[in-house]
């Protein structure tokens, strides 16, 4: 599985995608974000979740520096997901890792198959 | 275009209530009307401001059900939803309707019933509103709070203490507020003491869950005259909308709904933030009350928790925040409380306020909906 981001004609890249991007067109192509490394903006542990979360939840905003990937400047890339462990601080630096699933399906309000329930989590590298 | 004024306003009392929506909507609904001197046959327009009836309660169609309730019928009805800021969107489109002409007299209701669910169950139906890919990790709005409050205290050098005192102050508020959830003061010791939901946030930086409804009565100026000595005009309103998936904002302390519907309203109505006496600021998390007061130019970027430890903030301040006791202790019955800011600013414009009631010419209230996605800030101005 990929964690794909989107890349837009301007050159900009986002995740997750969007039908229309920042200059109002299709995306044109994507960039596999499990790749990459990422630097942890902020995070949280939560104690309070929903049906069909772990609790405590650890979670973090990370940002993604795609320098490297990309023929243009273009600013770090961002996205949000949990944490292998609450044992992390701002700065450090995460990996994606995979995991089938990340919370229930089927437990909380959404129709199970109305999204996908796997995707990565960051780990401490 | 005639001016839009505000000639009655209700609201329940919030908390843990026994009635459902459908009563709940009824009675503050009854309460605005008799507050305005309004017989049912004069509504033209009827709007429902309510977030997720079906969800919590599996109550559907609660517009046309109000307005058969409280015998308005033919009025024209419509629900609003606009998440938490269902409230704030209904004072939208109950302006527009009587600025437009379509109506002479429209009343506005919002209401949400939400105690009867486990904090799990309504935790879930609050964080539905959600991308896909935030909602799949277990993403809850208190956890979007956590990790601002985080980022915010790291990056401004701000102290913890700073967010507690935002609650303490609004706890103080809301003992003067008969329809208030917590009516008790609580101390700084308690509020960082308490259970941590998110860290660096505590239970305490939290509002509650809770059952209630408000409402509002609007009419064009020359129509209030008919009915009230005293009333409020909306002098400025305006909606807008920032990214639905939160770590796509350039910045996040800043909520760019703030700014853009805040600025349309100072525009709309000729003041700006220097003119605001009093506000009503939409802290479903402490840390919302930082980044409002920021982005409707309260203080500058990164200085807010400057003015609130001053205790600026404070109903006695120069710049008084949530007389009511916000929605920290007033409650958050989603649907009413854009509702109830309004009622609140209706209230110190018109001198209604009790022992809340500060000085006030021009007033405003943000009401957010999600973690700043839709936002609606309204100013309300004495008539001159």
């Amino acid at each position: 599985m990929m964690m794909e981001a989107y890349r837009y004609a301007d050159g900009t890249v986002g995740f997750p995608g969007h039908h229309l991007g920042p200059d109002g067109e299709e995306p044109v192509d994507t960039v596999d974000l499990s790749e990459f490394t990422a630097t942890v903006v902020t995070w949280t542990t939560s104690t309070a979740t929903p049906p069909g979360v772990r609790e405590p939840n650890h979670l973090a905003i990370v940002e993604f520096d795609l320098e490297d990937a990309s023929d243009v400047d273009q600013p770090p890339v961002r996205a949000l997901g949990q944490l292998t462990t609450g044992d992390v601080e701002t700065g450090d630096e995460v990996r994606p890792i995979y995991v089938e699933e990340l919370r229930e399906p089927g437990v909380g309000i959404k129709v199970t198959e109305s999204q996908a329930w796997d995707g990565y989590r960051f780990e401490p590298v | 275009m005639e001016r839009v004024a505000i000639i009655g306003a209700s609201m329940t009392q919030f908390g843990q209530r026994e009635e459902w929506i459908r009563d709940l909507l009824a009675e503050a609904g009854i309460a605005a009307l008799q507050d305005a001197g309004v017989a049912s046959d004069d509504v033209e327009h009827c709007y429902v401001a309510n977030m997720s009836s079906g969800e919590f309660e599996g109550q559907g169609g609660i517009m046309n059900m109000l307005a058969h309730d409280l015998d308005l019928l033919p009025a024209y009805a419509q629900r609003v939803d606009q998440t938490s800021s269902s409230g704030g969107a209904g004072i939208y489109a109950a302006w527009q309707s009587v600025a437009s002409g379509a109506s002479e007299m429209t009343l506005l209701v919002g209401g949400e019933k939400m105690t009867h669910r486990t904090t799990g169950e309504s935790t879930d139906i609050i964080a539905s509103i959600t991308h896909p890919e935030e909602y799949k990790h277990g993403v809850t709005l208190p956890s979007f709070a956590g990790m601002t409050a985080r980022h915010y205290l790291e990056r401004f050098d701000a102290p913890r203490e700073s967010l507690g005192k935002v609650a303490v102050k609004n706890h103080k508020n809301g003992v003067d507020n008969p329809h208030a959830q917590f009516r008790k003061e609580v101390d700084l010791e308690t509020v960082l003491e308490s259970p941590i939901v998110a860290d660096p946030l505590r239970l305490y930086d939290f509002c509650p869950i809770t059952d209630g409804s408000a409402g509002l009565v609007f009419c064009p100026e020359s129509v209030a005259k008919e009915y009230a000595d005293e009333y409020a005009v909306v002098a400025g309103v305006a909606g807008a909308t920032d990214t639905h998936v939160v770590h796509e904002r350039p910045d996040p302390t800043v909520m760019n709904g703030v700014v853009e519907s805040g600025e349309a309203a100072y525009e709309m109505s000729g003041h700006g933030p220097e003119d605001v006496d009093v506000a009503e600021l939409h802290d479903m998390f402490t840390i919302l009350e930082f980044l409002q007061m920021e982005g409707l130019g309260f203080a500058d970027h990164g200085e807010a928790w400057k003015r609130v430890e001053a205790g600026e903030t404070e109903k006695t301040g120069d710049m008084p925040i949530n007389t009511s006791g916000g929605l920290k202790s007033k409650g958050h019955p989603l649907g009413a409380s854009g509702v109830a800011q309004g009622v609140e600013i209706y209230e110190q414009l018109v001198g209604e306020a009790g022992p809340r009631q500060v000085d006030a010419d021009v007033g405003l209230c943000c009401n957010v909906g999600g973690f700043g996605n839709c936002v609606i800030t309204t100013i309300m101005e004495a008539p001159a």
